[in-house]
């Protein structure tokens, strides 16, 4: 039988009683999300907090909104959002189809009734797919502390495996995604069985401008892409024609410069492998959905 | 800490530890050993309950975090349906040979009972992805659909 050690158990009852409590109880307490990573540990003893601070009672971080202001609109997603809402969300759906593409290969329906958005971001698992999403997307995070609130672009997010620039006394409240029309968006996972975690899987946000790339934005995890990004393939695509060429060329680009280690879940080459080949189907389906020509 | 859950209808308060994982506190604190527990890694799906009527893994959810909730557990599903007691999910896995063992039954039973509750006519694809996270070892799962679709056809749904 696995069981935590023992803790102490406060809820938060808003974002800025959170931030007092984890400032109370320091670096040995932690935020409780979904608790579908943070649980696992405990039980396992990887994770020994003195402290869990339980945010699933703020409502206000629940939600998914479009905002709009003068510097164009934005999809909003509060840091509670469930996986399965998420999945659920039209408004996600219709203007970023990527969430949708990877949200139903996220772990299994049952966790994703549980797990969070920003647990998910916040845990920065080297295999999660979340973070090669919103890389994609350009997202930023904000980040509230005891000084007020920051901004910070998810491509500077992650320090490193299981590493945010998440601060002992912050929270994750919010993430926000730049909406801008003419584009389309894909992610492509490959897994061993229903419900697990990627071999490997890249996601692709295309905006076309005729027949070349006016902007693109890659993701790529479960292959030791530094930060989930693929910027050089990037940097090759912009103002390339949109055509298979290219797509090719790109994916080849970021096979190149990820550094996928052999695990149970399969060896380097085939990894490296599938971060080529699933970039290339992403960029495909990005183009196409750009195009009008797939939902 | 003390909680109050309210479980099958029925409120329950008790003073727990912080640490205490749901399904312990189903199966020890309430004596209601109908939901299972397998693998205690949020994998295998057996400890499946409905928690405020989506299905959720108790070993991966804290007592405390249930505190003010509602919990559903199979104890629950009988009694809905006046015909012959059980409910007609129930029924249908009977009939239909959707147990063989019966491990994984509890589980599977509520993930079904909320997919209906949700999607009254889900097609065999929706009930797959539907317990897609849950491991049954004995019967292979295609008299599991069989039994969700019957439930299905035969009693519309029942709601509660
Ligand atoms: C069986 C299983 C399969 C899975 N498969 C996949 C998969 O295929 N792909 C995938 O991407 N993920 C997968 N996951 C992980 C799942 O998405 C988790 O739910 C997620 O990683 C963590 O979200 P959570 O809300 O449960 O976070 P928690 O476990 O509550 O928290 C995780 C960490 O983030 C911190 N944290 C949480 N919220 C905040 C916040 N707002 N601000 C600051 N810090 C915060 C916590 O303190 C903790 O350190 C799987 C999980 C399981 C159990
Ligand atoms: S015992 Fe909870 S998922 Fe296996
Ligand atoms: S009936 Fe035996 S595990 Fe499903």
């Amino acid at each position: 039988m696995q069981v935590p050690a023992q803790f102490e158990y406060e809820r938060a009852t808003s974002v800025d009683h959170a931030v007092a409590l984890l400032q109370r109880y320091g670096p040995e307490s932690r935020l409780l999300a979904g608790g579908h990573s943070l649980i696992p540990m405990m039980k396992l003893r990887i994770a020994n907090p003195e402290t869990l601070i339980d945010i699933n009672g703020l409502d206000e971080l629940g939600t998914i909104r479009l905002d709009r202001d003068e510097h164009g609109a934005q999809l909003c997603l509060g840091a509670l959002v469930r996986h399965a809402e998420l999945l659920a969300s039209a408004v996600a759906g219709e203007h970023f189809p990527m969430f949708h593409d990877a949200e139903r290969v996220i772990a299994d329906p049952v966790v994703r009734n549980r797990g969070t958005i920003g647990g998910s971001l916040c845990q920065a698992d080297p295999n999660e797919d979340l973070s090669a999403v919103f890389t994609a997307l350009r997202a930023v995070a904000v980040v509230q502390g005891p000084d007020g609130r920051r901004l910070v672009p998810v491509r500077e997010f992650h320090v490193g495996p299981y590493q945010t620039v998440v601060e002992d006394s912050e929270i994750l409240v919010e993430v926000r995604v730049p909406v801008r029309p003419g584009g389309g968006s894909a992610y492509t996972k490959v897994e061993r069985r229903a419900g697990d975690w990627a071999v490997a899987a890249a996601g692709a946000a295309l905006w076309l401008d005729g027949g070349r790339v006016a902007e693109v934005g890659l993701g790529l995890t479960a292959v030791g892409a530094d930060r989930f990004g693929a910027p050089r393939a990037e940097e090759f695509l912009r103002g390339a024609p949109a055509t298979e060429e290219s797509f090719a060329e790109a994916g080849r680009i970021a096979a190149e410069h990820c550094r996928p280690v052999a695990d149970q879940r399969g060896p380097e080459d085939y990894k490296r492998h599938l971060a080529g080949e699933l970039t290339v189907r992403s960029l495909r389906r990005a183009a196409a959905r750009a195009r009008g020509l797939e939902a | 800490m003390q909680i109050t859950v309210t479980v099958n209808g029925a409120e329950y308060t008790r003073d727990v530890e912080p640490r205490l994982l749901l399904v312990h506190f189903l199966r020890d604190e309430l004596g209601l050993t109908g939901t299972h527990w397998g693998c205690d890694t949020s994998n295998c799906g057996v400890c499946v309950v409905l928690l405020d009527g989506l299905p959720a893994k108790s070993c991966t959810v804290l007592a405390v975090m249930a505190d003010g909730h509602e919990v559903r557990t199979v104890e629950g599903l009988a009694g809905t349906d006046g015909s012959d007691g059980l409910d007609p999910v129930q029924r249908a896995f009977s009939d239909m040979h959707g147990l063989q063992c019966g491990f994984c039954t509890p589980g599977m039973l509520l993930t079904s009972r909320a997919l209906l509750d949700r999607n009254p006519d889900p097609s065999e694809a929706e009930i797959r992805e539907a317990i897609s996270g849950q491991v049954c070892r004995c019967t292979g799962y295609e008299n599991i659909v069989r039994a969700v679709r019957a439930a299905a056809e035969r009693a519309g749904t029942v709601t509660s």
